[in-house]
């Protein structure tokens, strides 16, 4: 019994070296200063830590022709946030609907809905190209904006559907015979209770869309434009940015959601397990 | 009664209208592009039938992709569901420390494919004029030279070695989704079968991996559609590869359109892409919300 319990741990903590292995690596690499680093030296610790690699993927240099990523981070920023806002706000507008005031095919509306969640997007990048072209959006954060509050609305819908669902339907029924329209059941009702779906459904929502690269490389081909992602991969798909920077500038994209997991991870999970359409 | 009906169909218009254009109607679109003679920056909507599908099934590369996509998409379902599975299994035995461990686990599903891609570029690279870097060079420092390979620089590797980072970076979810359902199951259940004198390999062997099964199937098929899409990590990573051996459908479609504007010749691939994934998800759909009616 003992051995077994010996053994289960370090099974465990095997794991927990196998996915850290590239935290370290950034970590240590991104801390190095120019003289210190070198590729055959990469699994060391930096002997006098420094920020300097971090200030210079943020700034950049112009003086070799090296975009700092500080712009491409603020441009994910103002994306992020309004495309999170609106398509949650959108999944709650469905899931009430869906779920308190069912109609004949609500399932199937519910069902036409989801599939775009799973579609590749592949098959719709040429006429958003040029539908973005036609209305002026292309290249463009508010087009970037609008193409991530589309494609939010599946998950947000699923996630607000599924908690919707926990809410008695007797509460609604009772409210509708004392007289309560739509409209104030959902802002005196429905809402109130509701932070915990906003909450997981907002965390997705900025998760995933921080994290789009995708459509940032589509829509917005302008370096200056571009959300932070495609910007990283810019930055280390050029052979003469040093490899520190590269590391730094991970670290610097990782970073927002990193946090976001480490502090409202619990919501994320749900989240994850929804979108895995298995229970709720 | 009637303006309350009025106001909740005008909730859910805007998302109907927008993703009916966006999913639906761009779809369309692109079927019909898949079939037309647009291979310039300039469209041309000139019917040419199945054109595009034919010669799309005698490109070369084309096929090298989707081979490497089955290859891909079966060593990354593998790996995942087992190592999800062992991890799901190791914590549900009353470990300590048990949020922290899944909180390590779980952590990479949180960062962007391009930041896994741009990591593991360098952590699979295996250095050029014969000093070792990266994975390569860790192995040479705890005795596994054995070990070292050259990674996805090896066209006879390839695509193989991107499933690393893949697994890496998703296998925590798959021992998410196993731990929510063991967790689902009633104690009494577990408790009935010790009274009786189950072992322990006994009580995961006879009952629950086979309350699991739902979810392996769950994981099965969203792991198995996000690997036939897979594209991000790809194309931050190592690009098509040498002799396009990590080509992918995904990254083939978006080098012919956008790079070499074949645009139809991009539409025909994407719908390929289309059909392959909706033939994995559209049955898990229905299924899931005809379950759920059921109940």
């Amino acid at each position: 019994m003992k051995t077994t319990r010996v053994l289960l741990y370090l099974v465990l903590l095997f794991f927990v070296i196998f996915y850290l292995l590239p935290v370290y690596v950034l970590l240590v690499t991104s801390l190095k200063s120019f003289q210190e680093v070198s590729l055959k030296t990469m699994w060391n610790l930096p002997t006098r830590p420094s920020f300097e690699s971090f200030v210079r993927a943020w700034k950049g240099d112009k003086a070799k022709g090296l975009r700092g990523l500080s712009q491409n981070f603020m441009n994910s920023v103002y994306l992020t946030i309004p495309a999170t806002l609106i398509s949650t706000l959108l999944g709650a507008m469905n899931g009430y609907v869906l779920t308190k005031w069912r109609f004949r095919y609500s399932n199937l509306i519910f069902a036409i809905l989801l599939y775009g969640m799973f579609i590749p997007y592949q098959s719709v990048l040429i006429p958003l190209v040029r539908v973005m072209q036609k209305i002026k959006l292309y290249g463009t954060l508010p087009g970037l904006i609008m193409t991530h509050c589309v494609f939010g609305i599946p998950i947000t819908t699923l996630i607000f559907r599924n908690y919707y669902s926990t809410i008695p339907t007797e509460l609604i029924e009772a409210a509708k015979i004392d007289g309560a329209d739509f409209l104030k059941i959902f802002t005196r009702i429905v809402l109130p209770v509701s932070p915990p779906a906003f909450a997981v459904a907002a965390i997705w929502q900025f998760t995933s869309i921080w994290n789009d690269f995708l459509f940032g490389l589509v829509v917005t081909p302008n370096p200056a434009v571009q959300p932070i992602t495609v910007a990283l991969n810019n930055l280390a798909g050029s052979y003469f940015v040093e490899w520190n920077i590269q590391m730094a500038g991970a670290l610097l994209t990782a970073l927002p959601t990193l946090l976001v997991y480490i502090f409202l991870g619990r919501f994320f999970i749900r989240g994850l397990i929804a979108g895995s359409l298995s229970g709720t | 009664m009637k303006r309350d009906k009025l106001v909740a169909f005008l909730f859910i218009l805007p998302s109907i209208v927008l993703v009916g254009i966006f999913v639906y109607g761009f779809i369309g679109w692109t079927g019909v592009v898949s079939f037309v003679n647009w291979r310039d920056v300039f469209p041309d909507y000139t019917f040419v039938g199945f054109r595009n599908y034919i010669r799309l099934f005698g490109n070369y590369r084309f096929l090298i992709s989707m081979k490497n996509t089955a290859i891909f998409t079966f060593l990354f379902l593998v790996s995942s569901v087992s190592i999800g599975l062992l991890l799901a299994i190791l914590l549900d035995r009353k470990v300590r420390f048990e949020g922290f461990f899944r909180t390590i686990y779980l952590f990479p599903m949180a960062i962007s494919f391009v930041v896994t891609g741009v990591v593991w570029r360098w952590l699979l690279n295996p250095g050029t004029g014969g000093e070792s870097i990266g994975i390569n060079l860790l192995f040479e420092k705890i005795g596994l030279s054995f070990l070292k390979s050259g990674w996805y620089t090896d066209p006879n590797i390839g695509i193989k070695a991107v499933v690393i980072p893949a697994v890496w970076q998703m296998s925590g979810y798959v021992m998410a989704l196993y731990l929510a359902g063991m967790r689902s199951i009633p104690t009494e259940l577990y408790e009935a079968a010790q009274l009786d004198g189950a072992s322990v390999y006994q009580v995961y062997r006879y009952i629950v991996l086979p309350l699991l099964r739902p979810i392996t199937l769950g994981a099965v098929i969203i792991l198995g559609h996000i690997s036939l899409k897979i594209f991000d990590l790809v194309f931050s990573m190592t690009g098509s590869g040498i002799g396009f051996s990590c080509d992918v459908p995904a990254l083939f479609m978006y080098d012919t359109t956008f790079r070499g504007n074949y645009f139809s010749q991009g539409a025909a691939v994407s719908i390929v892409l289309l059909l392959l994934v909706s033939a994995l998800i559209v049955p898990y759909m229905v299924y899931t919300i005809r379950s759920e009616v059921r109940r």
